[in-house]
């Protein structure tokens, strides 16, 4: 146990306390909405990870993920919408040293800012980016996403959503991704090692973790708070190093969950210092 | 190993000029993205950086390009990308988050002919309007318009200070022929070159404020990793950095981003003046068109009319003073500038009715020629 978590413990707060801003608290998230799970989970990898606090740095996009950066008391730092990947990218290609998280929502990962994270991918550039997958856009009241299940209710798709979701491990395996995993939030323990694990291993991690949406997109859907949990329980299979390709969203067939790769590649600065400095320049 | 900087004499593009003034600068991070005109600053920069200790970085579009250099900042390095016009368009909401969270960079604008794709070879200054007001919302902003690659060099110099001093953007808005015009360019020793870095925090981490201004209303920047626990965000935020979405806040944080250009115009505002003080007719220009009305200033007065120049090397924050000064003793203001009126309104707006204000204008492609500034000026005076 650390220092500041011994401490914290000895004045009767939460162990992690001294990680949030808790002049910050009440959070915003609603009732029975999973990203306070997931953030608290990575707050715990983080601490666990040993990695040094002070280097490390949360980058969020917008929307209801996109708060994390704002409750996380460490160098953090809340974007435009989609555009978290490419502004942690120029603080990790402009200091190295930086550990750098992106904790953001699918909506803004993967639709909006879709384009950024293969590009940051493929460059194996040396991030951890954490999607909570909740398979709507929450904060603005339940509208489809690129993640929205085939048939799924939400409020522009009230008919049922006429498209198919993306496979989100398949494209980030394809686009070069060296860590990638996906849990949900029934599967915290899982979750947080995984999250550790991604923090030390070089190169460009991702992992998914599903999270249920009860006020936006769980009342739509026929799902009570609880029973989000229950099918997380009930259909999922953990399978680590399953075929990226039996990697979609599919209750029938139930939710593969796990580690599916586990690459050792340079990342993208040591390809650059490599590739690109004179063995005789300035540092 | 080239230095950073190049002192000598060169002939070279405005483009290469730009690069180089930016490495004189203390310029270390690029986030590039190609785009005619500007490309080739782009090119010397993935050459140069990596020998002075720098990074370039190509990113996936120009939205990536501008929120890389953000981030970038925030590591502590001072950071730049280049585009034009339908890059410039992509960038925008990103550079209001530059404007918000008080980020120094530096864009540049290789402006060619628009609306959309345009003329991609060719110049205009038509997006001088955009580099206003082309972020949503209610903000101050810096633009400089270089009219030589010498320009060039010494503006994108001058460009990092004003971004690094009053933790803002910066814009130069350079144009096609500007950029790719070949001229000599004097670079002088390192030694001679004043660069400024952004006012860094002093005092106790634990009871820093991030947006706390100092005595010139800018607040210390630290970057990340230097233990200060900065929270960053595009809301609208208090002095802590932390959201703070209300009618006071929105008024406390607006009235401190706009005073702090507000309250320093005299630093920040840079004019030339040529043959003006005894002219009764006032041309107003800036960038490549400052050649232009030069000319025209040398033929009309060959021709017996008193003409005289005002060139704007600051475009943004406008420099209004100077306008009203002239409108107060002049028969006549004439804005010569590659588009169909755009600094031509804020130049009417300034006379406020004192002198007549008129256009000679050009829908781009071209310069315009001082003839045809003459011919304008001779059918309106």
């Amino acid at each position: 146990m650390s220092e500041q978590v011994a401490t914290e413990s000895k004045k009767g707060g939460h162990p992690l306390d001294f990680l949030l801003r808790k002049d910050r608290i009440p959070h915003i998230w609603c009732p029975g909405c999973g990203i306070g799970t997931a953030f608290s989970s990575c707050l715990t990898a983080i601490q666990d990870s040993g990695i040094d606090l002070v280097k490390t740095v949360m980058v969020s996009g917008i929307g209801c993920s996109g708060r994390a950066a704002g409750y996380v008391n460490l160098d953090s730092f809340h974007t435009t919408h989609g555009r978290a990947i490419p502004f942690a990218s120029g603080l990790k290609m402009a200091n190295p040293e930086l550990n750098v998280i992106v904790f953001s929502g699918d909506g803004d990962l993967f639709a909006i800012g879709g384009n950024h994270f293969i590009h940051a991918a493929r460059r194996n550039m040396d991030i951890t980016v954490v999607c909570v997958n909740n398979f709507n856009y929450g904060m603005t009241g339940g509208q489809a996403a690129a993640t929205t299940p085939h048939l799924a209710k939400t409020t522009t798709t009230p008919m049922g959503n006429p498209e198919l979701p993306f496979n989100l491990p398949l494209l980030a395996i394809a686009s070069g991704a060296t860590y990638v995993a996906r849990w949900t939030t029934l599967h915290t323990r899982e979750f947080t090692d995984s999250v550790e694990k991604a923090l030390v291993s070089p190169g460009f991690s991702f992992i998914e973790v599903l999270s249920p949406c009860p006020v936006n997109f769980g009342r739509r859907n026929r799902q009570k708070p609880l029973d989000t949990l229950k099918t997380y329980q009930e259909k999922s299979i953990i399978k680590n190093g399953a075929s990226p390709l039996e990697l979609d969203i599919d209750l029938k067939k139930g939710i593969v969950l796990g580690t599916f790769v586990k690459a050792d590649k340079d990342t993208c600065s040591e390809r650059y210092d490599k590739i690109c400095r004179p063995a005789d320049s300035a540092s | 190993m080239k230095p950073a900087v190049l002192t000598g004499e060169h002939y070279i593009t405005g483009d290469v000029a730009c690069a180089e003034g930016a490495l004189a600068a203390g310029c270390r991070f690029f986030g590039g993205y190609p785009i005619t005109p500007a490309t080739e600053i782009a090119e010397h920069m993935a050459d140069r950086l990596p020998g002075v200790g720098g990074t370039y970085i190509q990113m996936e579009d120009e939205i990536a390009a501008i929120a890389s250099v953000l981030g970038a900042s925030w590591a502590g390095k001072k950071s730049m990308t280049a585009t034009s016009g339908p890059g410039f368009s992509l960038m925008m909401e990103n550079i209001g988050l530059g404007v918000c969270t008080e980020t120094p960079c530096v864009i540049v604008n290789v402006q060619r002919g628009g609306p959309s794709t345009g003329l991609p070879t060719m110049g205009a200054q038509a997006d001088m309007m955009q580099a206003r007001w082309g972020s949503h919302g209610d903000y101050e902003i810096i633009a400089l318009a270089p009219s030589s690659p010498q320009d060039m060099f010494f503006q994108t110099i001058e460009a990092f200070n004003l971004s690094e001093t009053y933790r803002v953007p910066v814009l130069i808005m350079s144009d096609e022929i500007v950029g790719h015009m070949s001229e000599k360019v004097v670079i002088p020793k390192a030694g001679k070159i004043a660069t400024c870095s952004r006012p860094r925090p002093r005092g106790r981490k634990d009871r820093f404020r991030l947006y706390e201004p100092g005595p010139n209303g800018v607040a210390p920047m630290p970057a990340a990793g230097e233990g200060y626990n900065v929270h960053v965000t595009g809301l609208t935020h208090d002095e802590r950095g932390y959201p703070a979405l209300s009618v006071e806040n929105q008024a406390q944080m607006m009235r401190r981003l706009i005073d702090k250009i507000h309250n320093n115009l005299d630093d920040i505002i840079r004019t030339e003046s040529y043959r003006l003080d005894d002219a009764d007719i006032a041309f107003v220009s800036y960038g490549v068109s400052t050649r232009t009305a030069m000319a025209a200033v040398d033929m009309a007065r060959e021709q017996g009319i008193r003409a005289g120049l005002l060139r704007l090397i600051t475009v943004w924050p406008f420099p209004e003073q100077q306008i009203r000064a002239l409108a107060e003793r002049v028969r006549g203001l004439v804005t010569v500038e590659i588009n169909l009126g755009q600094i031509h309104l804020e130049v009417q707006r300034c006379a406020g009715g004192k002198a007549p204000a008129i256009l000679a204008g050009h829908p781009g492609g071209t310069i315009i020629s001082p003839e045809q500034v003459l011919q304008t000026v001779k059918e309106a005076f």
